[in-house]
């Protein structure tokens, strides 16, 4: 399992300096570390955090949002007619709910089809594993750069350590 | 639903006098006609014109607020978006951005669509952003009130809303002729 302080360092070591989103579980242990760090703005919605990620993107910043995947849904327009259409990038870092079936009704069906759902959005997309946890954080840098879009890293439950174990 | 008794001024009037006491600093502006109207009195590289995602413009200008603490930063907003993107004032009333203000035309309508009634006749937007703890509101109608509570708020800490009721009339502007990401580029190195 990845120590969220050592995730947290990862994402500020390719040069994110803006977080922002909606909390999720999975999440849970990144966003305290943030905190702590005093570097996590909080937003009521997804949509919001993508947008707030824009205008910081666009005064030098290399933002990232955190959110749910239901989030994706909240933010589905604001992604494409705003960030994308724009050419302004932000790494979204999605807690992959319902991920094999296992979970709550309502995280069911978006668990099922995300990947989808993120290819038909045009938003590059890789799960994190803890064994190509470096490589990821790399392909996520690039990506952001060379093709300046939102761009997807996926986090399945117990990748990184959240707040109860 | 008319607009308030009284309200004579037009959006694009407001605007242009608001326009005229600003020189470099960033102006997001909201979709729809106010973006076009912005591009018609005053084509600016600090104006970001938001074409889509509507409700989302006082959210890109707090992000640029939060980003750019030295800069003043003003979102030209409709009522429509407001309501909208009405959690977003409580995200500028936690966070408290000192350099923001936040400039809402409330014109009562969904211009752009086909002037649909808002709901903003019986919710009055300055008091939602005041409960939601912005620091300085003020609901203004006429030309020299406008003027001199936006000056004001130039040069106080925010978050401030100023809102304007105007009328429905538009300026005849033509759509946002620069491409997004032509608009994203020249707002970024304008704003540096």
């Amino acid at each position: 399992m990845i120590e969220s302080d050592a995730f947290v360092q990862a994402l500020q070591d390719i040069g994110v300096d803006f977080f922002t989103g909606v909390p999720d579980s999975i999440l849970g242990g990144i966003i305290a570390e943030l905190m702590e760090r005093r570097l996590y703005t909080p937003a009521v919605r997804e949509d919001e955090a993508v947008a707030m990620a824009a205008g910081a993107y666009m005064a030098g910043k290399i933002p990232a949002v955190l959110m749910q995947n239901s989030g994706l849904g909240t933010s589905l327009n604001t992604l494409i007619s705003l960030n994308y259409i724009y050419h302004q990038p932000c790494i979204l870092i999605v807690s992959w709910r319902g991920h094999g079936g296992n979970d709550a009704p309502e995280h069911l069906v978006m668990g099922e089809v995300m990947p989808q759902f993120l290819d038909t959005m045009k938003i590059p997309h890789r799960t994190l594993t803890e064994k190509t946890a470096i490589d990821d954080l790399k392909w996520v840098a690039e990506t952001f750069m060379k093709k300046r879009i939102p761009v997807a890293l996926n986090i399945t439950k117990g990748v990184v350590r959240g707040l109860h174990p | 639903m008319r607009p308030e008794e009284g309200t004579m001024q037009s959006r694009a009037m407001a605007m242009a006098a608001l326009l005229e006491l600003l020189t470099d600093q960033p102006v997001i502006i909201c979709n729809g006609f106010p973006s076009r109207e912005a591009q018609k009195i005053a084509d600016r590289p600090t104006h970001f014109y938001m074409i889509g995602s509507m409700g989302s413009a006082a959210a890109i200008g707090l992000g640029v607020a939060l980003s750019k603490p030295n800069k003043r930063v003003i979102v030209f907003d409709g009522d429509g978006n407001v309501l909208m993107g009405m959690g977003t004032l409580a995200t500028v009333g936690a966070l408290k951005p000192k350099n923001f203000i936040h400039v809402v035309f409330d014109n009562e309508v969904y211009g752009t669509t086909g002037n649909q009634p808002t709901i903003s006749n019986v919710v009055p937007l300055e008091k939602v952003a005041k409960a939601a703890g912005y620091v300085h509101v003020e609901r203004v109608r006429e030309r020299e009130d406008l003027v001199y509570e936006f000056k004001d708020m130039l040069s106080k800490d925010g978050p401030s809303m100023l809102l304007v009721k105007v009328n429905e009339m538009v300026e005849d502007a033509g759509r946002v002729i620069l491409d997004p990401p032509d608009i994203t580029k020249r707002f970024m190195q304008a704003i540096t």
